[in-house]
């Protein structure tokens, strides 16, 4: 089997879509903040609390959606921290993202310990169930793929056209994107950019944690420890490599799900030829890659980093 | 005439600097009030106030007798009120019509009026004579093009009154014109302007009525037909400082030379075209220009900061191979930078590891790598006393220095070692008239003991007052040096805008479009 | 409201400051113990005593202290330097590495030599790791955080790599571990009936060699001046893209140093969970020190007690020990409150 084979199996591309689900959720929650002149590096825990936040609403007894809006209502408050340190207080962002990152994890395991003393083996959820869209799903190769999916991979398609038109077309998109560029030029249109800038870090954190609720509620029935494991860094990189726009967040995150989901087979078709440690070194190799290549030609957010604070003029 | 805006007794405290003090000011329909007061006067914390960026420690702001709540710029522009920073506030990735329109609709609507908004803007802009394109990026504009888009801001949200803080600070004496005449095409209309200047001429030509701030004080209030250039100046600086003026001497050997030198654009930046340039000993030769033609790769050059692409840098004699700043400081180049807290000083460190920076590597600074305190504190507090730093000692942090205070910092760094060519980029730019005197004597202090002078200034009356020759840059390309004695400020203006002075005299309005274009 | 600057920070409330903060972090975490259940007094007095209540758990504290120390000293030279080295995970293990590579039979060389050439391999083996990054960074410009978390992952699968297939212990019945150090390899425990090892004794000096750097020599001026503001730095003549390497070199080395000392001086020989996090916690540690060296060491044992005592609080009641990651978490993020407080003041308008 070669790898155009593999190209032409529905096992492949369900597996493209599904590894980057969690990354499409993440790489957007993160274009967000980053569009307002926010770096959220808390994303990495935001990611594990939504996982477990989600996982546990549904263990307790909740439905799937109650779960996501739970995760997505965790995951906003998490953002609401962030932005109250490195927006409102200016602290360094690279600093109190790394602290809300061991925060937020430290805290997940804290809780899932503590509702769970016992368990050994990880106890499962029913997860969202894979949904065939009707007509589209009986298209060969792409139907039982791409078109038979589970809802939180659509809801993430869905969410990289809202937010396009939101950031592109809509006067708060204009403000957002404003404040990320140069947020003197917000204020002195009367808009309050620490208000712009918290939003943005609130929405954005509630998608990452979202998208840390697909591997538990979608993906896999359970939470483990660990188990985001580094998928919000590989997200930050992402933002990089797509240049800030949503389009290329998506085609970024496919892109990179599909060499991922290409490995995978690779690997079980190459059989011991290469350590597996190798093939799983390849996201995060690519990782690097991209924001090596993509760092030429990258325009960042003028304002990314900088803290605004009122009367801090010239 | 009724008042459509009063300041009633604004008083605004910054820890313990007193930037506001009692302030009180009517404006009246259809008046031109011009604020005057040298840099550190007061003015634009006065200004911020009004807008919203700041809240009054004390006194409160009426708008057409309703009182405006105090730190909310939505109000203010809800009100009437509209500002043209001083540095404008533009979003240089963003369009025309983006940032003019950025807040004028309601936030959570769910779609933007953007067809509306451009025909709005179109026709503005025509009305008023200031022609813009409205899907333009911002960043490819020219200054003069960017002050339009602020102004139109300011119009487009149907302002009544109209703040202008230092607008002619970055334009051409043509520009300049251009901009009086759009403000008395908006008073005629009904607008009443608060114009902001330390420029006494300008405020003479437009204005009704001058008040002026002195220390954060009204020192003084007169209609401008009553006013001439000696009552505003004391009454603006509290005292006659003179500025020193330049003696006739014989320039010297050259210092630097900077042959056939091109440049290739950096990210946001212009190409330097073809720049030939000599300074010799003893003559100060002065560059001028709109900001952002050139000046910041010209200075980084001759500051060891980059490295031309090709041509030939000769610093005393020798030609530069592998530039660096350190070289160059070796080299006997003393540097003044543009930008004093971003690039001159390290704010956070002390005063005593700034005045050391430069020597850093060198005896007897340190030995081995080793720094040596004893010495570095005695060089320092022999500095602080020869270049009267006012600081609290040598390990004060120096971000707490006042601007003028910073920059005698900079020029004890640079001047103590009596280099043979100074850099002064933008020397006197914020300072107060005593701090203006005490840089200009340094710098002609300097080019008396032998040393050449390379000024990068804006201001064409600091220009024209140091310089024995100057140049124009315009787009990356140094124009032929020109006697200072005997070139005007209107022909450095058309040269500015990128015309022959001799032979083009009339068409002011299109030349940044045509600059734009090029 | 905002926040002013203020002109001269009182010295008593700068040192105050993670005290306070500390004490916050305390206070937030009682509510998660109150939430167990248990007492929040018997949980903290179980929590110190199980840190320092004895002469075992002192030991065992300081113990944990040695490459915290280390780990964060590599963290606050390269914040520094706003050089952000977020991979000391990885360095470490790189320097394990190499002490492994080297001290399991390749050298046959007396203690007095192989232990500093073990030092030192491990040192260079984390110092070129953060090579990379840095290089990248300075010339690409290319975001060091991203980059040196995954690098972490990246080195870390590599050591899962080398133990299940080259550096596999044949004698290790299955388990993915090394060979063990030779005799002439192992640091010498410096205090009976414990684990505690001579690396401690490494770790203070470097600590002090650290202080000793940043506050005497030009490299420490160096790299204060490029991270404060690096425009300015190089304006002044300071060669940024070196310090920038330089900073990383020493970074990456006292990282890389935290792994060989753990595998010469506590266990023996290197497996997969030779650290739980050290180059992590070395951030914490770095940061409730304010980055000072001489800082790092006492809250690189004030964090090891929080460990250590969390550990024997979580045997004794009922609470999850990752309550002491939430301890840690939360002191940093109350530091970095107190810090902005003491430096400015909030005012309303």
């Amino acid at each position: 089997m070669d790898i155009l084979e593999i190209l032409l199996t529905t096992g492949f591309w369900a597996a493209t879509l599904r590894i980057a689900t969690p990354l499409i959720f993440g790489t957007l929650g993160e274009l967000i903040c980053e569009r307002a002149g926010v770096l959220n590096l808390g994303i990495e825990g935001i990611m594990t609390m939504g996982a477990m936040a989600g996982w546990m609403w549904v263990y307790q007894g909740g439905d799937l959606w109650g779960g996501l809006a739970f995760a997505a209502f965790i995951g906003m408050l998490f953002g609401l921290l962030h932005s109250s340190f490195t927006v409102y207080l200016g602290l360094s962002q690279h600093v109190t993202g790394i602290g809300i990152t061991l925060l937020a994890s430290s805290l997940s395991y804290f809780v899932f310990r503590m509702l769970l003393p016992d368990a050994t083996t990880p106890p499962k959820i029913e997860p969202f169930q894979p949904y065939a869209i009707p007509i589209l799903s009986d298209l060969p190769l792409l139907g039982p793929s791409v078109f038979t999916q589970t809802p939180m991979t659509y809801l993430a398609l869905i969410c990289v056209a809202v937010i396009w038109y939101g950031l592109y077309r809509t006067p708060v998109g204009l403000a957002v994107r404003m404040a990320g560029e140069n947020p003197l030029a917000v204020e002195a249109q009367g808009i309050d950019v620490l208000a712009i800038r918290t939003g943005a870090v609130m929405v954005g954190s509630a998608l990452m944690s979202v998208g840390g609720a697909f591997l538990t509620m979608s993906a896999f029935d359970a939470f483990y420890f660990g188990m985001v494991n580094g998928r919000g860094w590989i997200c930050v990189a992402l933002v990089i490599f797509a240049s800030w726009r949503p389009g290329k967040a998506l085609l970024g995150a496919l892109l990179f799900a599909g060499i991922d989901a290409l490995q995978v087979r690779v690997q079980q078709v190459s059989g011991a030829a290469i350590p597996y440690q190798f093939f799983l070194m390849a996201p995060y190799v690519l990782s690097i890659l991209a924001m090596v290549i993509m760092a030429r030609r990258a325009a960042y957010p003028k304002a990314l980093l900088v803290p605004f604070r009122r009367g801090d003029r010239a | 005439m009724s008042a459509v805006l009063r300041l009633e007794k604004i008083t605004k405290r910054f820890g313990s600097l007193v930037a506001n003090d009692g302030v009180s000011l009517s404006l009246a329909r259809g008046e031109v009030l011009a604020l005057l007061g040298e840099n550190g006067a007061g003015k634009t914390t006065l200004m911020n106030i009004l807008f919203g960026h700041y809240v009054a420690d004390e006194g409160h702001v009426e708008v057409e007798g309703k009182a405006l709540p105090p730190g909310a710029p939505h109000a203010a522009i809800a009100a009437g009120i509209g500002m043209v920073h001083q540095h404008f506030t533009l979003a240089d990735n963003l369009t025309v019509l983006d940032n003019v329109v950025l807040g004028t609709e309601s936030l959570w609507r769910p779609w933007q009026g953007r067809a509306a908004a451009r025909s709005r803007l179109t026709s503005m802009s025509s009305e008023f004579g200031l022609t813009l394109d409205p899907d333009a990026l911002v960043g490819d504009l020219s200054v003069g093009e960017r002050q339009r888009v602020e102004i139109l801001k300011a119009l487009y949200r149907d302002a009544r009154i109209l703040i202008m803080d230092e607008p002619t600070a970055v334009l051409t004496p043509q520009e300049a014109e251009s901009l009086f005449d759009t403000l008395r095409k908006l008073v005629e209309r009904g607008l009443s302007i608060i114009f902001i200047s330390h420029k006494l001429n300008e405020i003479l030509a437009i204005s009704d009525r001058v008040m002026v701030l002195r220390r954060g004080k009204i020192v003084h209030e007169m209609p401008t037909e009553s006013a001439d250039r000696h009552i505003l100046a004391e009454a603006m600086v509290g005292r006659a400082v003179t500025r020193p003026k330049a003696d006739p001497m014989e320039p010297g050997r050259p210092v630097l030379s900077m042959k056939d030198i091109s440049l290739r654009p950096s990210a946001g930046g212009v190409a330097l075209v073809n720049v030939n340039l000599e300074v010799r000993a003893h003559e100060v030769v002065g560059i001028a220009g709109v900001s952002g033609n050139g000046q910041v790769q010209l200075a980084e050059l001759i500051s060891g900061l980059s490295r031309p692409d090709s041509g030939t840098l000769t610093l005393f004699g020798e030609t530069l191979e592998q530039p660096s700043p350190a070289k160059v400081v070796g080299l006997g180049v003393g540097r003044i930078p543009e930008d004093r807290h971003a690039e001159g000083v390290i704010g956070e460190m002390s005063i005593w590891e700034n005045m050391i920076s430069e020597d850093l590597r060198a005896r007897p600074i340190s030995n081995r790598g080793l720094i040596d305190h004893g010495a570095a504190r005695a060089r320092t507090e022999d500095q602080i006393a020869r270049f009267d730093v006012r600081c609290p000692g040598p390990n004060a942090e120096t971000r707490l220095l006042s601007g003028g205070n910073m920059q005698k910092l900079i020029l004890a760094r640079a001047l103590s070692r009596e280099p043979g060519l100074v850099l002064a980029n933008q020397p006197a730019r914020g300072l107060d008239e005593g701090a203006i005197a005490y840089v200009h004597g340094q710098l002609l202090a300097a080019r008396e003991r032998g040393a050449g002078v390379l000024l990068i200034t804006e201001d064409l009356e600091e220009l024209l007052a140091l310089s024995d020759r100057v140049a124009v840059i315009y787009h990356g390309r140094l124009s032929a040096s020109l006697d200072a004695k005997t070139v005007t400020p209107r022909e450095l203006g058309l040269m500015m805008a990128g015309h022959d002075p001799n032979e083009d005299t009339s068409g002011t309005q299109g030349s940044e479009n045509g600059g734009a274009a090029a | 409201m905002r926040l002013e600057l203020r002109e001269a920070p009182p010295i008593w409330l700068a040192g105050l400051a993670p005290v306070l903060a500390v004490g916050a972090a305390l206070l937030l975490c009682a509510g998660l113990i109150v939430w167990t259940g248990e007492s929040v007094l018997e949980a903290y007095a179980l929590l110190v005593k199980g840190a320092v209540g004895s002469r075992f758990a002192l030991a065992e504290t300081l113990t944990r202290a040695t490459p915290l120390i280390l780990t964060g000293l590599a963290a606050a030279v390269a914040f520094r330097a706003k050089l952000w080295n977020i991979g000391g995970e990885g360095q470490l293990y790189m320097g394990a590495l190499a002490a492994t590579w080297l001290g399991t039979g390749a050298l046959d060389l007396p203690p007095l030599l192989l232990i500093p050439v073990l030092l030192i391999a491990g040192a260079l083996a984390g110092g070129s790791v953060l090579i990379v990054p840095a290089l990248i960074k300075n010339k690409l410009k290319v975001d060091e955080v991203v980059t040196t978390l995954l690098l972490n992952f990246i080195i870390l699968l590599f050591v899962n790599y080398l133990l299940e297939g080259p550096l596999k212990d044949p004698m290790s019945l299955g388990w993915p571990q090394a060979a063990p150090i030779v005799d002439e390899g192992l640091l010498p425990k410096i205090l009976e009936k414990s684990r505690l090892h001579l690396g401690l004794i490494i770790a203070l000096l470097a600590a002090l060699a650290i202080w000793l750097v940043m506050r005497f020599t030009v490299w420490g001026f160096e790299i204060k001046a490029v991270g404060l503001n690096a425009r300015g730095a190089a304006f002044a003549g300071i060669n940024v893209n070196a310090t920038i390497i330089r900073t990383a070199l020493i970074s990456g080395g006292l990282a890389g140093i935290a792994g060989v000392g753990e595998v010469i001086g506590l266990k023996g020989y290197l497996t997969l969970d030779l650290s739980p996090g050290f180059g992590y916690t070395g951030i914490a540690v770095a940061m409730l020190a304010q980055l000072h060296p001489i800082g790092v060491v006492v809250s690189a044992f004030f964090l090891a007690g929080i460990y250590v005592g969390a550990d024997s609080m979580g045997r004794a009641v009922n609470i999850p020990t990752y309550l002491a990651d939430v301890l840690v978490a939360s002191s940093v993020l109350c530091v970095l409150v107190s810090v902005m407080l003491v430096r400015f003041r909030i005012r309303r308008g």
